[in-house]
């Protein structure tokens, strides 16, 4: 042995959070986010993990044996990540049904093997050390054993009882994300059958505006491209989405293109992870993305750079979007959105001069009281540039939760049933002969009292949108006189939901005290278990996860993809649609749920529940993927070309990856999929497409179908409307159908007809069978036709309240009065100063229950915190690593470490939102069911968060607030 | 004969802490013991990298020259490992690793050190790979002896982290940084050709 000269490379440590004595070298003393939250020590849990290891060797810290034996068998099971929606696969190896380790899926052609942090610790799933083990029952304020069948026995006769005092609208029943397409299908339906359309999910909360925004513009309310075709764009401009953190497997895709020399805009109040890789970062005021769009399209107009052949051929209303335009000169666009002139028009030069180019954006757009504006502007900056319907282009509208496509898909949401029928005495009569049922059984389900007109007529609680879960909360605690439904929420069901995503915290702790029976069906207690201070009606009821089940997924581009079950549900834990089974059976309709489905024991089939979407959901295309097809893309995905998605060779040639909706007709028809929606240049039938008809065929005088383009190969070489039975004779294509077709769709529609004979038909002719029609720039349904700025309703820019005001205060939208101009005129900025927004961790997910109960990732964020300004953090003498009170205007305060960083703006604070566990200064550990608490708890920042509602879709405002932050 | 490297590329690390808990789950690593790490300079500042930090395997090892009990084995792939039952823990090589890489499991509430724990590759023990329960609590999972590669490179998100055969993994660098040719944004151009 020889000693060395000494060779240890010095880091320039500032860090002021650094603990004496605690360093472990460069892996311990460099200044950034983990090294702070280390420091903080190890709380919650983690002394107990740290204290297991053994005296000498580097001893296992858990009881079970759960990891990979030499010689003993070994089998493999794929399955796909169940955190984001970028849709990762996973490779599980099992020994003797245990999940003992993981591989990466190198064949998957969405990740190609890689996964971020939760992806990479989806084994310790397999472990569930903090599941919520059995049915527990609060008796006494104590959390109490009891069986399966004593849980659903007691909550059914309750709910019987609340249905017959008070119609079944008083029970509300909150769905998931996480259910897989089968699970979520059957919520919608099984909602539906209980009578009523309080139902929802998160996507009310993550990307309703998006959806409505979108849908209204060009057809279809979802990303357009995939992120595997961004690896073609020449520009990429992001807004409102911190893709680096929520969804890193999309970052492979993005420094791909980067590489290739494509230019990323990444635009944000924060300096994110997304904006260290960007080549132009943009720092606006949080809640102005209107005027910053606008701004750079009125650098667009200015230079003549938009492309006016496409807005001539293919784009409606571009003329009264140039009027608003015109507003936002480059003076005006920096005094509202605080952005110089140079950088909006080096972002709109950019995005000219390197097209296809496509725009990303996520939460940070969406959650607004004007999130549906925000959407729509970001489309019309598109269409303006010509990039919408062409590979590289797009509004790559990256979706939050794996399956959260899919549940929108399957319509769990209080305004449509699946596949955006919505709720039209149509679309009832359309499921019910899907389901097999008698339409007047599924009304007389429903209340038949009516509290809402629509002019003359009354309307009816079938037809009329439940409550949004944004709002669930004023449904329990709002006077019964001002809401439109017979009577308060009084049953709770949250079924798969984090309770702490969603905002006014200290209500939603009333609201849960004041309902009679709270239900939570999970895999976890969540915060909803914690928050309540309630003695008994209470109940969690423990669910499987997706890893111990299986079934279909939809990922953000719209690609289906099969789970294989992993492992059997741990403890006591059932699947999720044995759950619904078994409750239906008690409420007494679980033989009409079932009628087209094999159950086993209490268990429906699978793949039956996937043959029964697939033979109603014509309207977005998820007809033609079998569980036979989507089971055959999963065992060849090694096939897919990593960049198109698309099989070369194989037996699946020419197909594209997961059959991407539209999937048009039968799966017999074979319908590759349709991999980038609305791209004229390929043949329908290959996965081309134009803008939809949906808007009707001519307003005001003016032509709203497409002029001079269509799809490749189309006979009708013009715009046309939907395809419609009148419609295949008047062109002469009726013979086409064989004769069961044409008794099928006598009188149908392309959405409607069931034998999918119209589909078939018109695409053999080389059309879209939802026509062929202008996107439209000006949505005039909508409160704003054309998207204006207004100030949120917590603002502290008050001098901009009089030019962008809020909306006036409405009586009832969603059956619920809701408040804007009254909120707004009150000046709350002189004791709350700061703005503040929230965000994600890259460790953690949604509300983060399963996250912060997975000890690899809780371990890497173990505190609560707020992002603070050095100048504001200065201001109000707080330093690095202080514990400090956040307060909301609406009286919820928060004890949490202050992070002073200058990723954020002076004025600007910014809080991620996985945290729960903790009430106002309160660790709540106590109040969970014994070893069901996550490792690591912390304050909700739902907890400050205020009142505010989008105008169209009623999605929760949580991006930009008032707060004040003092010492604690 | 390969000679197995790391190469974390900054331009494509997003700090997403893949690397970490693939390592987490491929060992089962107790809390508080970090084999691998992401180190972020400049944090939250424009300008901002990130890279993936863990033992590299060096090829004249400052830990294996100052060890007192010679508990240090190079392979014949490059791989430096560690015998935990020669280790006394004394932290030696912790002072004369330049990257931090030796880990000490907390044995008590005062922190004292028990053996040393780091970054094997994925390739177990010095002591002649037999796949056992014991092998697996002292080191971990032998990756290496199965023919795979580390789990946190191969299950990096963007491909940042590599790892493998010396020689492979520069020619997969040298293709992306010929790639980027011509973008004056990448990283170190400044330092490179700018005065300052």
């Amino acid at each position: 042995m020889k000693l060395k000269r000494k060779i240890v490379g010095q880091v320039d440590s500032t860090s002021t959070a650094t603990v004496a004595g605690s360093s472990t070298g460069l892996l311990g003393v460099t200044v950034n986010r983990r090294n702070f939250l280390k420091n903080s020590g190890i709380t919650a849990g983690g002394a107990a993990l740290a204290i297991g290891a053994g005296p000498s060797m580097l001893k296992k810290a858990r009881a079970a044996d759960t990891y990979a034996k030499a010689g003993v068998e070994t089998t493999e099971v794929h399955s796909i990540c169940t955190h984001c929606s970028v849709g990762c696969g996973v490779i599980a190896e099992i020994q003797n049904g245990v999940w003992t380790g993981q591989e990466p899926d190198y064949d998957s052609p969405i990740n190609m093997g890689a996964h971020c942090a939760k992806g990479a610790s989806l084994r310790e799933h397999g472990h569930g050390e903090r599941r919520l083990k059995y049915p527990m029952k609060l008796v006494d304020g104590q959390w109490t054993r009891v069986s399966w069948e004593q849980a659903i026995n007691e909550i059914g006769d309750q709910m019987l009882k609340i249905r017959e005092e008070s119609t079944s609208d008083s029970v509300y029943w909150l769905g998931s994300a996480k259910h897989n397409n089968e699970q979520a299908y059957l919520f919608r339906k099984f909602a539906a059958l209980w009578g009523s359309n309080n139902v929802d999910h998160q996507a009310r909360i993550c990307h309703s505006t998006t959806v409505a925004g979108v849908a209204n513009t060009w057809g279809y309310g979802a990303m357009t491209n995939s992120y595997n075709d961004m690896q073609k764009s020449k520009a990429m401009f992001f807004i409102g989405s911190n893709a680096a953190e929520a969804h890193p497997v999309a970052m492979q895709h993005i420094l791909k293109a980067k590489e290739n020399g494509s230019k990323l805009i990444v635009v944000d109040p924060r300096f994110t992870r997304t904006a260290a890789h960007s080549d132009q970062f943009i720092q606006m005021r949080p809640g102005t993305d209107v005027p910053v769009i606008w701004g750079i399209l009125w650098h667009i107009f200015e230079n003549e750079w938009e492309d006016k052949e496409y807005i001539r051929q293919r784009v409606y209303g571009m003329d009264d979007i140039r009027t608003e335009v015109a507003k936002w000169n480059p003076a005006e666009a920096e005094r509202v959105t605080g952005i110089p002139e140079a950088q909006l028009k080096q972002a709109a030069q950019t995005m000219a001069e390197n097209r296809p180019g496509t725009i990303v954006w996520c939460m940070g757009g969406t959650q607004h009281t004007i999130g549906n504006n925000n959407t729509r502007a970001y489309c019309v900056l598109q269409l303006a540039l010509g990039n919408i319907g062409v590979s590289g282009g797009g509004a790559n509208i990256f979706r939050g939760h794996d399956n959260v496509q899919g549940a929108t898909d399957m319509g769990v949401l209080s305004h449509t049933l699946p596949g955006y029928y919505g709720l039209s005495e149509g679309a009832w009569k359309h499921w019910s002969g899907v389901w097999d049922l008698e339409y007047d059984w599924i009304r007389n389900r429903f209340d038949q009292g009516s509290y809402e007109k629509s002019g003359d007529k009354d309307l009816k609680p079938m037809n009329t949108a439940g409550m949004p879960v944004s709002r669930w909360i004023d449904g329990v605690l709002e006077d019964k006189e001002n809401i439109a439904q017979k009577d308060n929420i009084r049953a709770m069901v949250l079924w798969g939901h984090a309770p702490n995503s969603q905002t006014r915290g200290p209500e939603m702790k009333l609201a849960m005290e004041k309902l009679e029976l709270l239900v939570v069906i999970d895999p976890y207690p969540t915060h909803t278990a914690v928050l309540p201070d309630r003695k008994d009606g209470m109940y969690l009821l423990p669910a499987a996860t997706q890893f111990e089940t299986y079934g279909s997924v939809t990922a953000s581009n719209r690609s289906l993809q099969w789970r294989d079950k992993i492992i059997d549900p741990l403890f006591e834990a059932l699947p999720d649609h044995t759950i619904m089974y078994k409750f239906a059976s008690k409420l007494g309709f679980g033989e009409e749920l079932t009628r087209n489905i094999e159950v086993n024991g209490e268990e429906p089939l699978i793949e039956d529940i996937t043959r029964e979407f697939n033979r109603g959901m014509w309207t977005i295309g998820y007809t033609g993927q079998s569980p036979e097809r989507i089971k055959a893309h999963m065992e060849h995905r090694a096939t897919f070309d990593e960049t198109t998605l698309q099989a070369k060779g194989g037996p699946l040639d020419g197909e594209y990856f997961g059959m991407p909706w539209p999937c048009w007709g039968s799966a017999e028809m074979g319908h590759p999929g349709t991999p980038n929606l609305y791209d004229p240049s390929k043949p329908v039938a290959e996965g081309g497409l134009n803008f939809r008809a949906r808007f009707g065929v001519e307003r005001n005088g003016e032509n709203l179908l497409a002029e001079d383009s269509w799809s490749v190969g189309s006979e009708i070489e013009d715009g046309y409307p939907e395809f419609t039975a009148d419609m295949l004779k008047t062109l002469g294509w009726w013979s086409d159908l064989t004769a069961d077709e044409q008794s099928a769709a006598e009188g149908k529609n392309w959405k409607t007809d069931l034998s999918g004979g119209i589909q078939r038909v018109a695409i053999a002719h080389g059309c879209a069978p939802f026509g062929n029609a202008k996107a439209r720039a000006t949505v005039w349904t909508f409160p704003d036709p054309v998207p204006v700025h207004r100030e949120p309703l917590y603002t502290s820019r008050r001098d901009l309240v009089d030019d962008y005001p809020t909306y006036e205060d409405r009586k009832s939208h969603y059956r619920l009065p809701t408040r804007y101009g009254s909120i707004q005129a009150e000046d709350y900025s002189k004791d709350f100063p700061l703005i503040h927004t929230s965000g994600r961790l890259v460790e953690y997910e949604g509300g983060g229950e399963e996250t912060r109960s997975n000890p690899w990732l809780a371990e890497l964020q173990q505190d609560m915190f707020v992002e603070i300004n050095q100048a504001d953090a200065n201001d109000i003498n707080v330093r690095d690593g202080q514990m400090v009170w956040l307060e909301g205007p609406e009286g919820g305060r928060i004890h949490i470490k202050a992070m002073v960083t200058d990723r954020v703006a002076r004025g600007v604070v910014f809080t991620p939102f996985h945290f729960g566990g903790m009430y106002q200064g309160k660790d709540l550990l106590d109040k969970y069911p014994e070893g069901a608490a996550p490792y690591v708890r912390g304050e909700a920042d739902n907890t400050t968060m205020t009142y505010g509602y989008d105008s169209v879709t009623q999605m929760q405002e949580t991006k930009c607030s008032l707060c004040k932050i003092t010492a604690a | 004969m390969a000679r197995m490297k790391f190469l974390c590329d900054a331009e494509r690390c997003i700090e997403c802490n893949g690397c970490v808990t693939a390592c987490k789950n491929e060992h089962e690593v107790p809390w508080g013991v970090n084999r691998r790490r992401v180190v972020t300079l400049d944090d939250g500042k424009p300008g901002e990298k990130s890279i993936s930090v863990a033992c590299m395997h060096c090829t004249d090892a400052p830990c294996q020259a100052v060890c007192p009990v010679d508990c240090f084995t190079t392979t014949d792939d490059g791989i430096v490992l560690h015998d935990k039952g020669l280790c006394i823990g004394c932290g030696y090589c912790f002072y004369a690793c330049p990257f931090g890489a030796p880990q000490y499991p907390q044995q008590s509430s005062f922190g004292a050190r028990g053996k040393m724990d780091k970054c094997t590759f994925c390739a177990g023990g010095p002591e002649e790979a037999d796949l056992s329960d014991a092998e697996y609590e002292k080191y971990g999972r032998n990756r290496i002896a199965e023919g795979k590669l580390p789990l946190c490179a191969e299950m990096c998100s963007t491909r940042a982290l590599i790892a493998g055969d010396g020689d492979e993994i520069a020619d997969i660098y040298r293709e992306r940084v010929l790639r980027r040719g011509g973008r004056p944004q990448t990283w170190g151009w400044d330092t490179a050709y700018t005065e300052g």
